[in-house]
């Protein structure tokens, strides 16, 4: 049997909006499963990455647990593809980037609804937030963007298609028009 | 405030289109614009109050919140960086006690930096209230400071401080022979205007603003637009960092380009015209005020003309620091009191110009050399130059030489030529044209000043050996992304990353595919942006990557890939805040094996 294509998949800053997309592949999911299969990723459960040839990465890079596992990603995979705007841009989470961080920090846990106990979580075990919010590219080498918010099941399709059978992938006017 | 607002809108006769005017005298007045005057005007003018702040916060001249009751602005141009302005600022902020972009909390004075003030050859230099203050030293800078403590009005400042010099150091064709005021229109209307037109046409004048449109085709296709009123504009929005020269001839030959811009008028059927000067330049407005009113004594401007019927007057309207004004239709638009956001092209003025009015808009140099054509002919004039570039053009050279200043040359000059006039040594390169023209190295300077070859609205900057051309390339590239007027996202958006990519790779962050991105976004915003500014916002990184691809590479770090800032320093916020300092709270710039 011929060697399937192993792909990662992980959700930064995200909200896994962008997974929930590539499910939307329905039934196409059936034949693509015969030509991949999946390593690290929120559909297997399995913790680190191996070698892979494709990481998918939605989400934008919030804090340093997000720069350890995208860099273990970018070890990992032979190609990296920052998925949807999060990924892109920093996305909806990158709006603090306008706010400093010690008042976003405040307005959660010191002043905000309900809280009793006011304190900044300090506990080493939490990663730190970085003070803004990064799009994947300006931290690791990126290899493909994927557009989208998120990018529609016909996006990876065409994509993870074009990737496989070797062509440079590419996206045609349809999936990348928005209105 | 209400009367001191009424009274401003009311000499502007209420128009919407004099709202630069009135928001000059507002910001003169209090050192910003106060909400309830916007309020005010908004009724008075009869415009949205979002126009209003859209203008004032498009114009770097207007302020929403409190300047110093002395505003200080220091040049950014690298002209002033080559003559220590750095230093200079620095010192300046020490004796003022303000840091740069701040107000003094007294709020007596305020310090930040402005795009070049087209005091290239006579920097370091600076503005204060608006009047520019060449030749900045220590000593000077003693002097401000003294002046501004002491809180001695800027009208009684020694007028040494505000002495600016012409610096003509090679005049030539038009420089060497002034027209004496009314000359060129007495030759005109004995010859008549249709005989005029043949020898603008025949001199083969070119605009010289850098674009080199055919004047006498402009002028020939704003005559027959089928309209009743038409509009001459003289564009002295002189902004092209290292352009100083429209500053020269306004000081001292502001009689024949006004003379030219009635020359046109007369041909093209107009009777209004504009001076459209650079807010930088507002120590001239007096002076321009004083000759329109010597001319209009001497019946060269006004009712009738030298009896010639023609009825034709001039209104010189002030910039407010935004470099894209110098783009006609982003010209026009200000002239109408609006935001400087270009127009659509076509329809171009000469159809369609101020308030929609066929309008001809050419460059000061350009009308001082139509009087001249007017006067003396076109075959005078075409007798020299080069096939497409007939006679000369005004160059304003600034930089490493001995002699800054003021040349005009015969097109076809060869750089080498000028370059030994004005004792350039130890020569890195040329910037020809400003940051929008092109850098020439040391291997090219047998190319010849020409619309045919190198064309340049008439900036000149030398560097040499000892500068570091990267430095420069970043001056240029941030000041697109400042001037940028941010209508469209190319040029808005793409200026600013070129400033980004560019600085990771100075800072040191840079890696192989940078240097591609790099040339990538330069391809994007140079393809896709809307006008000039955005079309040329590249090509200081375009010109020098083709011409030094050593100099970026050797700045790139042999990894695959670095992060453009600094990883650690960004979690050192949340640190503070969770109070944590251990291994887990810290990051690596690159993943270490």
């Amino acid at each position: 049997m011929k060697t399937k294509i192993r792909i990662a998949t992980t959700s930064l800053g995200g909200c896994f909006g962008c997974h929930m997309s590539l499910l939307d592949l329905d039934e196409r999911l059936i034949p693509l499963a015969e030509l991949i299969e999946f390593d690290r990723s929120p559909l297997t459960d399995i913790e680190h990455c191996t070698n892979c040839d494709i990481g998918l990465i939605e989400g934008g890079v919030c804090n340093s647990e997000n720069v350890h596992v995208l860099r273990e990603f970018r070890k990992n995979c032979k190609i990296l593809v920052a998925v949807g705007a999060c990924a892109i841009t920093g996305g909806l989470p990158a709006m603090r980037n306008f706010i400093p961080l010690e008042e976003c920090l405040a307005e959660s846990y010191l002043r905000g609804i309900g809280v009793e106990n006011a304190q900044i979580p300090n506990d080493l075990e939490l990663p730190l937030l970085l003070d803004k919010v990064r799009p994947l590219h300006e931290v690791v080498k990126v290899d493909y963007f994927l557009p989208g918010c998120p990018p529609s099941a016909e996006v990876f399709w065409t994509f993870l298609n074009d990737l496989i059978a070797g062509r440079e992938p590419s996206l045609p006017y349809e999936c990348v028009h928005y209105d | 405030m209400q009367a001191f607002v009424k009274n401003i809108a009311e000499e502007n006769q209420y128009k919407a289109t004099h709202l630069l005017r009135i928001l000059h005298a507002i910001q003169a007045h209090y050192h910003y614009i106060p909400k309830p005057a916007i309020e005010q005007l908004a009724s008075l003018l009869n415009i949205a109050r979002t126009q209003i702040i859209g203008v004032i916060e498009f114009y770097s001249f207007f302020h929403l919140s409190p300047r110093g009751r002395y505003e200080l602005l220091i040049s950014d141009s690298i002209t002033d960086h080559l003559l220590g302005k750095h230093a200079l600022t620095d010192y300046l902020a020490i004796k003022l006690n303000v840091a740069v972009g701040e107000v003094r909390t007294d709020g007596l004075v305020s310090l930040d930096n402005t795009s070049c003030t087209g005091l290239c050859d006579q920097g370091p230099a600076g503005l204060v209230n608006g009047y520019a203050l060449p030749h900045l030293d220590h000593a000077r800078i003693d002097q401000i400071s003294e002046l501004i403590n002491q809180q001695t009005p800027v009208a009684l400042w020694p007028s040494q401080l505000f002495q600016v010099d012409d610096h003509i150091i090679k005049p030539g064709l038009l420089l060497n022979h002034p027209l004496t005021p009314g000359e060129a229109l007495q030759s005109t209307f004995k010859r008549g205007l249709v005989a005029t037109l043949a020898e603008l046409d025949t001199s083969a004048l070119r605009g010289r603003g850098g674009a080199g449109f055919k004047t006498a085709s402009k002028w020939q296709y704003c005559r027959d637009e089928p309209e009743n009123q038409r509009y001459v504009v003289c564009n002295a929005d002189e902004g092209e960092p290292g352009t100083f020269k429209d500053r020269v001839l306004l000081n001292s030959y502001a009689q024949q380009v006004i003379e030219g811009m009635t020359v046109c008028a007369a041909i093209i059927g107009a009777q209004q015209g504009f001076l459209y000067l650079r807010g930088e330049y507002l120590f001239l407005y007096d002076k321009l005020q004083q000759v329109l009113v010597e001319r209009r004594q001497q019946g060269l401007l006004g009712n009738n003309i030298l009896n010639s019927g023609l009825d034709f007057d001039i209104d010189i309207c002030l910039g407010a620091g935004a470099y894209i004004c110098g783009e006609e239709s982003a010209l026009i638009e200000s002239l109408e009191g609006k935001m400087g956001i270009p127009r659509n092209r076509p329809p171009y003025p000469v159809t369609q110009g101020y308030l929609g009015k066929p309008t001809v808009v050419n460059n000061v140099e350009t009308f001082l050399a139509a009087a001249a054509i007017a006067h003396l002919g076109g075959d005078w004039f075409a007798s020299i130059g080069t096939g497409q570039s007939k006679g000369t053009k005004i160059l304003s050279i600034s930089g490493d030489c001995a002699k800054p200043g003021i040349y005009e040359y015969a097109f076809g000059t060869p750089i080498e030529t000028i370059l030994n006039d004005c004792g350039a040594e130890e020569l890195l390169g040329v910037q020809i044209g400003g940051p929008s023209g092109l850098f020439i190295s040391d291997l090219e300077l047998q190319r010849k000043l020409a619309f045919e070859d190198l064309a340049t609205g008439g900036s000149f900057i030398i560097f040499n050996k000892h500068r570091n051309l990267l430095d420069i390339v970043n001056n240029f590239t941030r000041f697109f992304a400042h001037e940028s007027c941010g209508f469209c996202t190319p040029c808005r958006v793409g200026t600013s990353l070129l400033k980004n990519q560019l600085a990771k790779i100075i800072d040191g962050h840079g890696s192989a595919g940078d240097v591609v991105a790099l040339e990538e976004l330069c391809v994007l915003v140079k393809n896709y942006s809307h006008c000039g500014l955005g079309q040329t916002a590249a090509n200081p990184i375009i010109s020098t990557l083709a011409r030094f691809p050593e100099l970026y590479q050797s700045r790139l770090k042999n990894i695959s890939y670095e992060p453009g800032f600094d990883l650690d320093a960004s979690l050192e916020n949340a640190r503070q805040l969770a109070n944590r300092n251990d291994a887990a709270a810290h990051l690596t710039q690159v993943e270490q094996d």
